[in-house]
């Protein structure tokens, strides 16, 4: 059966907003870094959209997202402001991080985004352990935890992956597989590439998932999070995905081929979301015309924000060391 | 004057009690760690503790450093108050990371929106012929790292009195325990209740040098202090108590009385916490100085197995007394 079956006009419109949104995000932030507005590492997160929009319907304002270093995507779907994503890449005050952490380092705690995480698999002991403390605390949330597929290699995720499973908490780990750690492809990084299999070693359930189809994703992400909320026990998803820019700002893409990199645009999710949605008489093409214009004006409006706010005054380099005032 | 009750007890008792009294106090109080639990801590800091608070707030954790202690900031994040126990500093490399990256730094990467209100204890120090793995000191190492504060808790009351002051913090906090004091045993006020975590402590006063020690030194310090005063030689003992942020006022007052320091450290000599106190005292009291700051630390060689190596390896009050008596101009032979 496929996933699109009965998909409602209004909340197909709304994952292609969602992924459109983070594409052109992204496509301005090359033209800014490019004019050497944003500096530092960035990561783009172009081609892998359908994983973060599809995965972050099945959460709630209640539940935790930690991410990595590719997190600009994760942040807007979550509903961080575009201009605070903006004005921290221009390392503004306005930014949602004061323009201390940058690219890498989004968080918010309004929306409980708690980073933007650059050690690959850092961000998994963080997200055992807020799943620890609602557990503790009696809360039936859910902590959405994205990681890369080379974080598999690291030790903490093995580490993560038994912690979480040993003390049931309720953690959803959504791994994004796109093939390459940086510049290694997974051949020829890890034994064994089925991923969800690792996962699965620890007692958990995992299973794979189409992660260059939103549908899929949605409806892999709602079971499994309704397995983590309800079934009080950790969940993984291995999303099959794949970036179609450099791993970074840096990265001159020279081990893989072309041919390669446009095998996999035949799958771009965006695409094949519009066509699927134009096929079933669900969008018109002043429709995409529009969704894009609301969307070019927005992305406008963050720019605009980010380029009038102004730098923190270096008398304050050394706030935020130390936490001011007590702990909530 | 009424003189206030006391009672006796050991450092591991005053530990011991101090977290009980956290977990009685707050809910969001837990403990994790290696050991913690079946086997009451692998210095038996946490007896007894498992049967009455049970598996959920007393956790024992697989041997995944990096997993307990990041999962230690997260619940933080989460709105616990966790202490989690590292069995020994030497371990705890295993989750540098995680203390280095996460907690040192997401306060101030997120621009001060997320608290870290975490106490991570663990044993330090040598002296038990444990050898080269399971001895070093390093706390000198994260002392290096702004965004930790550090304590070390060297007397009774401190190890009764610091846990409190140190879950209240919104910030990570590193608690080192000697392993050679925790048979420490002392008279406590019945009512001893928390100490400041913020001073450096004068643990004898006096006029003719300041012997600057910290944790398991502090004896060796208090014991060069009383060979000393047996040649008319009138130590000031200062206990640091605090590695992070240091206390630069009562060092500095006190090296402008006496004219006179020596830092007594268990850390490796290069780049170790008596080299960024030494630094301090040139900076802030050079003018102060009637002799060159000495350092008294153990030797840089990876610890020794051997129980007469191991002795010769770490500061002992002799090195202590000589190093005075060279400052002094007292000839070492008198």
């Amino acid at each position: 059966m496929s996933a699109t079956v009965g998909i409602e006009r209004e909340h197909g419109l709304e994952l292609l907003r969602q992924m459109l949104r983070v594409r052109r995000f992204e496509e301005k932030c090359v033209e800014l870094y490019s004019a050497t507005k944003i500096r530092g590492f960035m990561h783009l997160y172009i081609g892998e959209e359908a994983v973060a929009v599809g995965a972050m319907q099945a959460l709630t304002p209640e539940d935790a997202i930690v991410a990595t270093y590719r997190e600009h995507g994760h942040a807007l779907v979550r509903g961080v402001s575009p201009g605070s994503i903006m004005a921290e890449m221009y390392g503004k005050v306005e930014g949602c991080a004061r323009g201390r952490g940058g690219s890498m380092h989004l968080f918010d705690a309004a929306t409980r985004f708690y980073g933007g995480n650059a050690i690959v698999g850092g961000g998994l002991p963080l997200a055992v352990g807020l799943a620890l403390a609602d557990k503790l605390q009696g809360r039936r949330r859910v902590t959405a935890c994205f990681f890369g597929d080379g974080a598999v290699a690291e030790g903490e995720f093995h580490e993560c992956m038994n912690l979480a499973a040993l003390w049931s908490l309720p953690v959803l780990f959504l791994c994004e597989n796109n093939r390459y750690a940086m510049g290694t492809a997974i051949e020829r990084y890890e034994s064994e590439t089925d991923l969800a299999l690792k996962a699965a070693s620890y007692e958990m359930t995992a299973w794979s998932v189409d992660g260059m189809d939103v549908l899929a994703v949605e409806e892999a992400a709602r079971r499994a999070a309704a397995e983590v909320r309800d079934g009080d026990r950790p969940c993984f998803l291995e999303l099959r995905t794949y970036r179609f820019r450099a791993h970074s700002m840096y990265d001159p893409d020279l081990y893989r081929t072309k041919e390669e990199i446009e095998r996999w645009k035949q799958h771009d999710p965006i695409p094949a979301l519009t066509a699927r949605l134009q096929a079933d008489g669900l969008l018109t093409d002043d429709a995409v015309e529009q969704l894009e214009q609301e969307i070019a004006t927005e992305i406008e409006d963050a720019i605009a924000f980010a380029e009038a706010g102004p730098l923190e005054p270096v008398e304050e380099l050394e706030r935020f060391v130390y936490y001011e005032g007590a702990a909530p | 004057m009424t003189v206030a009750p006391t009672r006796t007890m050991t450092y591991r008792e005053a530990m011991r009690e101090a977290i009980r009294e956290a977990l009685l106090a707050d809910q969001r109080v837990f403990l994790m760690g290696e050991d913690v639990g079946a086997y009451g801590g692998c210095f038996g800091v946490s007896k007894g503790l498992l049967e009455e608070f049970g598996p959920e707030r007393i956790r024992d954790t697989p041997l995944s450093e990096s997993a307990f202690v990041g999962a230690g900031i997260g619940a933080a994040l989460g709105g616990m108050r966790p202490i989690v126990e590292v069995m020994t500093v030497n371990f705890c490399l295993l989750a540098l990371d995680q203390i280095m990256n996460n907690a040192a730094t997401i306060t101030h990467m997120s621009g001060g929106q997320f608290a870290i209100p975490l106490v991570i204890r663990m044993t330090t120090g040598a002296g038990r012929q444990v050898a080269a793995q399971h001895s070093h000191s390093l706390e000198g190492w994260l002392a290096h790292i702004p965004g930790l504060k550090l304590l070390a808790p060297a007397t009774i009351a401190d190890a009764r009195g610091m846990l409190a002051p140190a879950l209240a913090d919104p910030n990570p906090v590193l608690i080192f325990e000697h392993g050679s004091l925790y048979n420490l045993e002392g008279e406590l006020a019945e009512d001893a209740g928390t100490v400041d975590i913020e001073r450096a402590a004068i643990t004898r006063p006096g006029g003719d040098v300041t012997l600057i020690a910290y944790g398991g030194t502090l004896p060796t310090a208090l014991s060069a202090a009383e060979e000393l005063a047996s040649t008319g030689i009138d130590a000031e003992v200062i206990d640091l108590r605090v590695l992070r942020p240091l206390d630069d006022r009562t060092i500095i007052e006190s090296v402008a009385r006496t004219h006179r320091a020596v830092v007594i450290d268990e850390g490796w000599r290069s780049g170790s916490l008596a080299a960024e106190v030494s630094a301090r005292i040139m900076e802030q009291a050079f003018y102060e100085l009637d002799a060159p700051v000495a350092r008294v630390c153990s030797a840089e060689v990876p610890m020794p197995y051997p129980r007469h190596l191991e002795q010769a390896a770490l500061p002992q009050p002799d090195k202590v007394v000589d190093e005075v008596r060279r400052m002094i101009g007292v000839p070492a032979d008198e």
